[in-house]
């Protein structure tokens, strides 16, 4: 095994969460790659179609690997597609993790499918965990029921356009940013979503004192492949698959302006 | 009921204030609680209050045939809702409906205004909270128009 052949992994289950997303649990077919930490990827191969880079989204401990996908094109389509039996080659683990060290209060903000790299976060002991989560529609957000039974962390919901069936909050994640409480000297932000809802938030929550040693973002570009030699995925000095996906908010504010991908 | 001073002292909102102009809008204001549903206003009605929000969370919502009411934002704790009644013909634009058990402080605006004419120095500094607010609120709006979480396939 190397970083460059793919690993066999089974689909074990298959968890529709949105009309676009899928969360699939991986279980090793023979061998297993080495334990991921939240925020790495890995670059998970349809077979006969492509490879793209994916999140963890969970960290069972039991050696299973969980990835929540999106259908954006071929390949993530095709891994949208796979129901339970199906082998994907599995790269990894990539890239650098959210800094929990020395957290004490944790704010986590997302943005659509940006939820699933801080899912595994959530669980993490700090002494207050707040997530603030946005999506298009209540139908978009991902991993309702799970995050409605979450008894230690304050979750603040909200979407872009609310419906009847909707009581939580209607606007951008920048609106309860703030305002919510939260104590700047001891908050440690985890960011991920779009780069511009990123950069937004940053900007709300250096407004409100948050220093940004303490704002970490998640940076995405086209990786393939995992270990910083092929160079698609440069952002300005970084390469995102080694030195990324996340970055330290000062390395990170410079290339957030960057005007072209 | 008059809102007692300190609740008015502990919000954010009002930190540029002094504390004598905070007692001052404390004195044109009362605590009110609304239970989830309650209707705080409707489109086209005489805009004479506004709030901010202490716990709890307010719907902004409009009527769009066929769709009936639509919500376009939230007012979650520490927000101002309301701004009709700044300018003519004070009628209130959107409607808004407490969604949660909420706490609000609701003040007469009639009474802040007659206060700001009489301080100028208040009157800035209440304009500046607005223009302050107001933007806040303007750029979330611009942002929400991007549309960052379409499904780019």
């Amino acid at each position: 095994m190397t970083t460059w052949t793919p690993t066999p992994y089974q689909v074990v289950t298959r968890t529709v969460e949105t009309h676009d997303s899928v969360t699939l649990v991986l279980r090793p077919v023979a061998e297993s790659l080495p334990a991921f930490s939240p925020g790495q990827f890995a670059m998970l191969y349809a077979h006969g179609i492509g490879e793209v880079p994916i999140s963890i989204s969970g960290i069972p401990g039991d050696g299973t690997l969980v990835h929540t996908i999106r259908a954006v094109g071929a390949v993530s389509r095709a891994l949208h597609d796979a129901g339970p039996g199906t082998v994907i080659g599995v790269r990894g683990p990539f890239g650098t993790a959210w800094q929990l060290d020395g957290a004490e209060d944790l704010l986590v903000v997302a943005g659509g499918i940006g939820l699933a790299p801080l899912r595994p976060v959530l669980g993490h002991p700090a002494k207050r965990t707040v997530l603030v989560a946005g999506a298009r529609t209540r139908q978009d957000l991902l991993y309702q029921d799970e995050l409605a039974g979450l008894s230690d962390v304050d979750v603040v919901l909200t979407v872009d356009h609310g419906d009847h069936d909707w009581h939580g909050r209607v606007g951008f994640v920048t609106e309860p940013l703030a305002s919510i409480p939260l104590d700047p000297d001891r908050t440690t932000a985890l960011l991920c979503g779009p780069e511009p809802m990123m950069r937004f938030c940053a900007r709300t929550l250096l407004g409100r004192g948050v220093r940004a040693e303490r704002i970490q973002v998640s940076l995405e570009r086209n990786m393939q492949c995992g270990i910083g030699l092929c160079g698609h995925c440069q952002l300005g000095p970084l390469l995102l698959c080694r030195d990324g996906p996340v970055t330290g908010y000062p390395t990170a504010e410079p290339l957030l302006l960057a005007k072209e991908l | 009921m008059t809102t007692p001073m300190t609740d008015l002292d502990a919000l954010p909102l009002l930190t540029r204030l002094s504390h004598t102009q905070r007692a001052a809008i404390a004195g044109v204001s009362r605590i009110e609680t609304y239970e989830a549903g309650t209707r705080l206003f409707d489109e086209g009605g005489l805009a004479d209050q506004c709030w901010v929000v202490l716990t709890g969370c307010v719907v902004i919502d409009t009527v769009v045939p066929p769709r009936g009411k639509v919500a376009l934002q939230s007012i979650g704790p520490g927000e101002l809702l309301g701004w009709s009644w700044l300018v003519p013909p004070y009628r209130w634009h959107f409607g808004a409906t407490a969604v949660t058990s909420t706490r609000a402080a609701v003040v007469d605006t009639g009474a802040l205004r007659v206060l700001a004419d009489e301080d100028p120095a208040l009157g800035y500094q209440l304009s500046l909270i607005l223009i302050d607010a107001l933007l806040n609120r303007l750029q979330a709006t611009r942002i929400r128009l991007l549309d960052l979480y379409r499904n780019p396939a």
